[in-house]
């Protein structure tokens, strides 16, 4: 038995060692050599990731890791993922990066690295152009068309003032109709939800008026890899810069970057 | 057993369940009133001789008693904004609701009006009685007292069915108890209550509809 044992880890020892080696030579320069970067996507979350009638992968995170391999001058090998899936891809070595919508939460934070925030997420309330509201205050006096019991719901209570009347509507879709007939005059709802609302191009578009609860999305990347996050880190904030990220923004939220994003 | 039961979870929440109740009345008290009026109007005009409005009516009848009470609420709350008519989800509620027993209660009617007998009112008639009183006295009054138990039964329908307003935001019982279901999870505590509380406005509906079916026929039967 004993010696058995000692076999079993001489053998993991010996076919752990490829990846002790890879990480010892660091991320960013494996990619570089191979000249190819493998990047997790989504492929069943739109607007961030789905496939197109073309049969080509589409979307937020489809162009920002499209976006990530060319400033890294480096071929893109796109692997779709699901929500479960995506986090051991990258735990397994199976991709370099995980752009597949991830929020950062504590637990996620113990087994993966994350860098800058690269697309918003988030829950606020949504209003057309000729209404002016700039906080919960301004909200007084205004019909406001929410899903029921949804976060979006729940922290409104607290910060609306009273004489807002709220209308709470069973799902999604009946909030959505509320909205685009008229029936309120803003919606409390994710930035995903507006997005597609503004994707039918309706006559009432709901343009952002203030946040309520702030989730963004992260590059994922594997732990104790500094050189990669900080070249990542470094593409995300030129691209924010020089404007390109907040085109993608534009092309699948329907909406530009927060300003203080 | 797993489930641990803790009706104490809605106390905190008894007035959205009051308020529910309250518009839930408020609903079903007008739809009954307007709805059984506009049956009556209905019946009317559906045995009156003039074929254009006995079909138009009897197109309404067949419009709204064939579709499905959610559709017909959809339609009035998210549809006619189209159309440029904007009503409150209150609005919105009672006129469905209206429309509905409206429908329901024209056919109701008619089948009483159809059951007084021809010589009932030809000897109306023969007494030199006008149009008018031949309706009132001779024709609605008998009519509605044959059919009264069915038209009551319809009224408590209609008043159970306005829980469909919840889907609109209507903020009645069925509202209430959803929303409350959808912070404390809560389920079997809170439609439990909603439930007895259903139970107990359609008894309380019967019975005010009973005694005054009673006052309406009986006593001035008498008088």
């Amino acid at each position: 038995m004993k010696k058995f044992l000692k076999v079993a880890i001489a053998t993991m020892a010996m076919m752990a060692a490829p990846l002790a080696g890879a990480s010892a030579k660091g991320a960013l320069e494996a990619i570089k050599d191979a000249g190819v970067i493998k990047i997790a996507v989504p492929q069943d979350f739109p607007p961030f990731g789905t496939v197109g009638t073309d049969m080509q992968p589409q979307g937020y995170d489809i162009d920002m890791a499209k976006l990530i391999a060319h400033d890294l001058g480096v071929k893109l090998e796109m692997v779709p993922v699901t929500t479960n899936n995506r986090i051991p891809y990258l735990t397994t070595g199976k991709v370099d990066l995980v752009i597949s919508t991830l929020g950062k939460n504590p637990d996620r934070e113990k087994v993966i690295d994350f860098t800058d925030p690269y697309a918003p997420f988030y829950n606020g309330v949504f209003g057309p152009a000729d209404i002016t509201i700039k906080g919960p205050a301004d909200l007084s006096g205004h019909t406001l068309g929410v899903t029921r019991a949804t976060i979006e719901d729940m922290e409104l209570q607290k910060i609306a003032p009273k004489d807002v009347d709220i209308k709470r509507y069973e799902d999604n879709n009946a909030t959505i109709s509320a909205f685009l007939s008229g029936q309120v005059e803003v919606i409390a709802t994710g930035n995903v939800t507006a997005a597609a609302i503004i994707k039918r191009n309706p006559p009432r578009k709901p343009e952002p008026k203030f946040l309520i609860k702030n989730s963004p999305c992260y590059v994922g990347l594997n732990k104790d890899e500094p050189e990669l996050k900080a070249k990542v880190n470094e593409i995300i904030a030129a691209s924010l810069k020089d404007g390109r990220l907040n085109a993608i923004s534009e092309q699948w939220l329907g909406n530009p970057l927060p300003e203080k994003f | 057993m797993a489930y641990q039961f803790d009706f104490g979870a809605i106390l905190p929440h008894w007035k959205l369940l009051l308020d529910g109740v309250v518009l839930t009345t408020e609903l079903a008290a007008i739809g009954a009133v307007a709805g059984v009026g506009l049956g009556i109007l209905g019946a009317w005009a559906r045995t009156a001789r003039t074929p254009v409005i006995s079909q138009l009516v009897g197109v309404y009848v067949e419009l709204i008693r064939n579709t499905p009470f959610l559709v017909q609420l959809f339609f009035i709350f998210f549809g006619l904004p189209a159309l440029g008519i904007k009503l409150s989800e209150f609005q919105a509620a009672a006129l469905a609701m209206v429309v509905n027993l409206g429908a329901y209660s024209t056919e109701i009617v008619r089948a009483g009006i159809q059951a007084i007998p021809a010589g009932q009112i030809e000897a109306a008639q023969s007494l030199a009685m006008n149009r008018v009183q031949i309706f009132r006295y001779i024709i609605i009054r008998p009519a509605l007292k044959k059919i009264w138990p069915a038209l009551s039964s319809q009224v408590v329908i209609v008043m159970l069915g306005s829980s469909v307003c919840s889907q609109i935001a209507a903020e009645e019982l069925t509202f209430a108890a959803n929303y409350i279901q959808g912070m404390n999870f809560r389920a079997f505590e809170v439609y439990f209550v909603t439930t007895g509380l259903y139970l107990v406005m359609s008894i309380l509906l019967r019975q005010i509809l009973k005694v005054f079916g009673n006052f309406l026929f009986e006593r001035r039967n008498h008088a």
